[in-house]
């Protein structure tokens, strides 16, 4: 790692305000991410702000018709909540699916859902249930958020401070693992909201996206096979040694079919 | 910069770089060297330690995020010498082979088991995802886990 200034502030104005400042500063959440990168020198902050002092970043609150989360909360945290859990067991299951043990203990949502990678599962349970990214200084509707890959609606310091899912009236995340990173390959995120169907895939492509002609087909019918016949183009999908476009295209409507299998069986 | 916490019951205070590591804090500055570096790259668990009660990956933690924390690192689990149910659990069943990811596995079996009294096999295999064994010895760690889950369950 390069050398950095760290600061721990206890508030979100004073983290604003410390990254805001002169030269290249960042936020460091749970470091999942960032700490890594920071070894392999692909990134070189001036200063880093943990955000580990902020109380008010922490913690769950399930209303009558929305699950709000805090930045920090981790995803173990996510995962064990009983409350939400009962709210939206497709994400307090997706959670629990995230990397390891380890991480989840560490990993939080707002780190993930800024980082964006392309094969987070977060991103897919954002999108998918039509969540609101609350920041510092906005609010911003999941649709206009994720902007590509590692990229996001996010202005230079802007913090997210909670994200807002709306309770759906079912969903589920299904993913396929690659078996030795755990990341996932293909990862769909099904949801029947009171907005309609809405289908999150992530993994496959640079960034999570939805895929209009299956939300189409569910809303005439939610059953796995309003699926059948449909596929997704491998043009612009990822292709590394992992797999080639055409696999994650092949998968796409396999693991979408298993999403809604799991949505109906709630 | 200086970060002081509390190591396996003790306070301690160290003069360290921003960027530095707590696994280097506690191998180099501390000498406990049980906490071991396998890939340095998140992936092995190899340097598993406890900060908080939680079952942590110690190379992927600045020692300044770990200011005002408790941390127990493999030393602390058998302070009075005598073995903690899960050590002793591992060497009676041959979960290790050359030994080097042991520590992180007993760390993560710890904290498994105080989430989970009572874990199936595949909730065994599902807790110790984030450590590697390159010996492949995990028939014998999962064996032990289990062992040990049920001498916890009947000393308590």
């Amino acid at each position: 790692m390069y050398p950095f200034e760290y600061q721990k502030p206890a508030d979100v104005k004073s983290a604003v305000q410390a990254v805001s400042g002169s030269g290249e500063n960042k936020y460091i959440a749970g470091g999942m991410t960032l700490l890594p990168t920071l070894k392999l020198r692909l990134a070189r902050p001036d200063r880093l702000v943990d955000l580990a002092g902020i109380a008010d970043l922490v913690g769950i609150r399930v209303e009558r018709d929305h699950v709000s989360v805090g930045a920090m909360t981790r995803h173990a945290d996510v995962a064990s909540s009983a409350e939400l859990r009962s709210a939206i067991p497709a994400l307090a299951a997706l959670a629990g699916g995230i990397g390891d043990p380890l991480v989840r203990n560490r990993g939080t949502m707002g780190g993930s859902v800024a980082n964006n990678d392309p094969a987070a599962d977060y991103p897919a349970a954002v999108l998918a249930l039509g969540a609101t990214i609350v920041t510092d200084r906005r609010e911003i509707a999941a649709d206009a958020f994720f902007t590509g890959m590692f990229s996001t609606a996010l202005e230079a310091g802007e913090l997210i401070t909670r994200i807002r899912f709306p309770i759906p009236k079912r969903a589920a995340y299904v993913k396929f693992p690659n078996p030795a990173s755990r990341y996932a390959m293909v990862g769909v995120f099904v949801a029947e909201t009171t907005g309609g169907i809405r289908v999150a895939v992530t993994g496959a492509g640079a960034c999570v996206y939805r895929i209009a002609a299956f939300e189409a087909a569910l809303a005439k019918r939610f059953a796995p096979e309003s699926l059948d016949g449909l596929s997704v183009p491998s043009d612009g999908l990822n292709q590394d040694l992992h797999g080639s476009a055409e696999y994650r295209a092949s998968l796409v409507p396999v693991i979408a079919k298993r999403a809604v299998a799991a949505a109906l069986a709630g | 910069m200086k970060v002081s916490l509390e190591v396996n019951g003790r306070a301690v205070s160290a003069e360290v770089e921003e960027r530095t590591l707590l696994v280097d804090l506690l191998r180099k500055n501390l000498r406990l060297t049980g906490t071991h570096v396998g890939c340095d790259t998140s992936q092995c668990g190899a340097c598993v330690v406890h900060v908080d009660g939680l079952a942590v990956k110690s190379c992927t933690i600045l020692a300044a995020q770990s200011e005002g924390t408790k941390v127990t690192t493999i030393e602390g689990l058998a302070p009075g010498g005598e073995l903690h149910a899960v050590q002793s659990a591992f060497r009676a069943n041959h979960g290790l082979q050359c030994g080097f990811c042991t520590p992180g596995m007993i760390m993560t079996a710890v904290e498994l088991l105080k989430r989970n009294p009572n874990p199936t096999e595949d909730e065994i295999r599902d807790g110790l995802e984030g450590n590697i064994c390159r010996c492949t010895g995990y028939h014998n760690i999962v064996k032990a886990v289990a062992a040990a889950a049920q001498s916890l369950r009947t000393t308590g």
